[in-house]
């Protein structure tokens, strides 16, 4: 309940039948700038946004939002947040401007004023031509932005975005960084969740890696980079048959554990001094080890999986089972409480 | 990066959002929200957007009133009354309070739509009454059950219906059969809060509605059918909203009726709304 803190939640559950989507979830949200939320699909993102912006009644812990509970004090919590959900919260029948007005009306602008307000941000927002479209015409990059635009008629103080580049394309995504950017100078918090590594290192001051519903790492991104190691090495192989002889060669010169992908053909280390990889990478050329793609770069989500948890991601993600975090079909598998 | 200006807008590949989302940003006013009123008003508005852009809703609301006033006059009239026209003067009320009561179940449709997109987060994440959006929903449906009235009689003027009641009659004969089926609107809300997909609504709603409506005197008098059938016409619902809107056009109005019909779409709000708000506040 500290007033410095915008989310304060300990002990944070929540089950749909024998799943434990979100299994005792501690947060503590600085106010001001960009919080991130990093997991795979399934991980419990999405249901956890979904119990603070008070869409979804929490099981057991408590959870507090801008200082009010978000069970006892719903209706103060929803006065000052906005949710941008992970696929877009708009009234596809509707024209731009019509589902802003919509949310400006709602939020108690008079008819003139909720017009101007829409005219407004579709300008702010790149969107006027597109204004009198109905949304369903609008392309993904487009309706994110109305989404966004919608969600701050009312400027929050806090504003939760789920997954809010997924399935775009790069310039609409960094359009959405931009736009994340300018919220936070205007003085919003904004706790955002993501698949993507690059994009919490990108926008957020903390990141919580979040797995089986649990936080399994917290820290500043360099923290958590640190606690990975500090780059990959990605390679491939032109013939497959070659990669155990690369992975124990490698091994060696890297001095570092390989990392064999699904992939038959790619394998990837984690090193902590990546000047050695030119060397190492040219020691397998002289072996006759045919190297067809490589690349240096900041760990994936996979890799900061692996350290973290010890296996891959992907076995940690059975997603399209999980019903908190499947939100094309939010209700599908719930039963109202 | 991230101090681009407007002068900026030139470069197609960094859109200077940044300076006028701040400037828009800024320039928000924290207006007091929506009172319940407003709220439910604002979502009335909502359904009639709809209409609009998606004319085509109201196709059922029209096609299916003309295709069954002409359909059962012309068809079974002749042998059911002797003639189109006299079974016509039976039938009219009959078929308006079948369209009517048919078309109810638009709503859960409706609802279960909005539920599947996100759009029902959005809603239920601002900050006024919640049950607003189902009230503007009740609203806007409203006006459909009264266009789709109009289509009815209209249809009927055409093709030789003439109301003992009057323009009075039918009116009150409208205005019950309104206020009965947004009574019954609560109940498809709650099958539209509980029902998986839009499909599965249409599917439980045909397999209610078609027995609801044609066991009952809307096209024949019960004296007609067979014993076991007319216990279930004496209690169907349906039934006691035909009669007292076919008393009302026929200028033969029963005050029993009327009164009875009023009485239960009390009941069936008094009982049916608690739960469907219940629902949609713990709809997750």
């Amino acid at each position: 309940m500290t007033s410095d803190l915008a989310i304060e939640t300990s002990g944070l559950v929540k089950t749909f039948g024998d799943t434990r989507a979100v299994d005792g979830v501690d947060l503590a949200v600085p106010a001001g700038g960009v919080y991130g939320v990093l997991g795979p699909n399934g991980a419990g993102k999405t249901t956890t946004i979904r119990m603070l912006a008070t869409l979804l009644p929490p099981d057991g812990g408590t959870a507090y939002v801008l200082g009010h509970d978000v069970v006892h004090e719903a209706a103060q919590v929803r006065s000052r947040v906005a949710l941008t959900g992970q696929f877009a919260s708009l009234d596809e029948d509707l024209s731009g401007t019509e589902n802003l007005v919509l949310i400006a009306r709602l939020q108690g602008y008079s008819r003139a004023a909720a017009k101007q307000r829409a005219a407004e941000l579709l300008e702010a927002f790149d969107l006027t031509a597109a204004a009198r479209k109905q949304v369903k015409a609008y392309s993904g990059g487009m309706r994110r932005r109305l989404d966004i635009a919608g969600s701050i008629v009312v400027r929050p103080d806090l504003m939760f975005l789920d997954e809010p580049t997924t399935g775009l394309d790069p310039r609409s995504r960094n359009q959405v960084w931009e736009i994340v950017r300018a919220l936070v100078r205007a003085g919003t918090t904004v706790l955002l969740t993501t698949q993507y590594l690059e994009e919490a290192d990108q926008l957020a001051d903390r990141i919580a890696v979040i797995d089986h519903g649990r936080v399994i790492a917290e820290g500043t991104s360099g923290q958590l980079k640190a606690s990975v190691g500090s780059g990959a090495v990605r390679v491939r192989v032109a013939d497959p048959t070659d990669r155990p002889a690369l992975a124990t060669l490698l091994a060696e010169s890297l001095d570092a554990e390989p990392v064999l992908d699904s992939d038959p053909a790619s394998l990837s280390f984690r090193v902590a001094d990546p000047t050695v990889v030119a060397g190492a990478l040219h020691r397998a050329g002289e072996h006759g080890l045919l190297i067809s793609e490589y690349s240096l770069g900041q760990p994936s989500l996979d890799e900061v999986f692996l350290a973290l948890t010890g296996r891959p991601a992907e076995e940690t993600a059975p997603a399209t089972n999980d019903p908190g975090n499947d939100p094309t079909r939010p209700t599908a598998e719930e039963v109202p409480a | 990066m991230t101090t681009t200006t407007r002068a900026d807008t030139t470069n197609p590949q960094q859109p200077a959002l940044d300076a006028s989302v701040i400037a828009a940003v800024g320039g928000a006013e924290r207006p007091r929200h929506a009172g319940p009123v407003g709220a439910s008003m604002t979502y009335g508005w909502r359904a009639l957007l709809k209409i609009k852009h998606v004319p085509e809703q109201l196709f059922d609301v029209t096609m299916f009133p003309i295709m069954f006033t002409l359909m059962f006059t012309y068809v079974f009239g002749g042998a059911m009354a002797g003639s189109p026209g006299e079974y016509l003067q039976y039938a009219l009320p009959g078929i308006l309070t079948q369209t009517v009561v048919f078309i109810t179940m638009y709503t859960a449709l409706t609802i279960n739509t909005d539920i599947e997109k996100g759009v029902f987060d959005r809603f239920r994440s601002l900050p006024v009454w919640r049950p607003a959006l189902l009230v503007g929903a009740l609203l806007g449906d409203a006006l459909r059950y009264v266009i789709a009235s109009a289509v009815v009689l209209t249809v009927g003027l055409a093709i030789g219906y003439r109301a003992p009641g009057g323009v009075l009659g039918v009116v009150a004969a409208v205005a019950l059969l309104v206020l009965f089926c947004v009574a019954l609107t609560w109940v498809w809300l709650i099958v539209g809060l509980k029902v998986r997909t839009p499909n599965a609504v249409m599917g439980t709603s045909m397999m209610v509605l078609f027995p609801l409506t044609f066991v009952s005197s809307v096209f024949a008098p019960p004296e007609t059918m067979p014993g076991w059938l007319q216990a279930f016409v004496d209690v169907n619902p349906v039934t006691l909203l035909v009669e007292a809107a076919r008393g009302l056009m026929n200028d033969t109005a029963d005050g029993g009726d009327i009164l009875l019909v009023v009485l239960l779409s009390a009941v069936i709000t008094a009982v049916f709304a608690p739960i469907a708000l219940r629902l949609y506040n713990n709809k997750t």
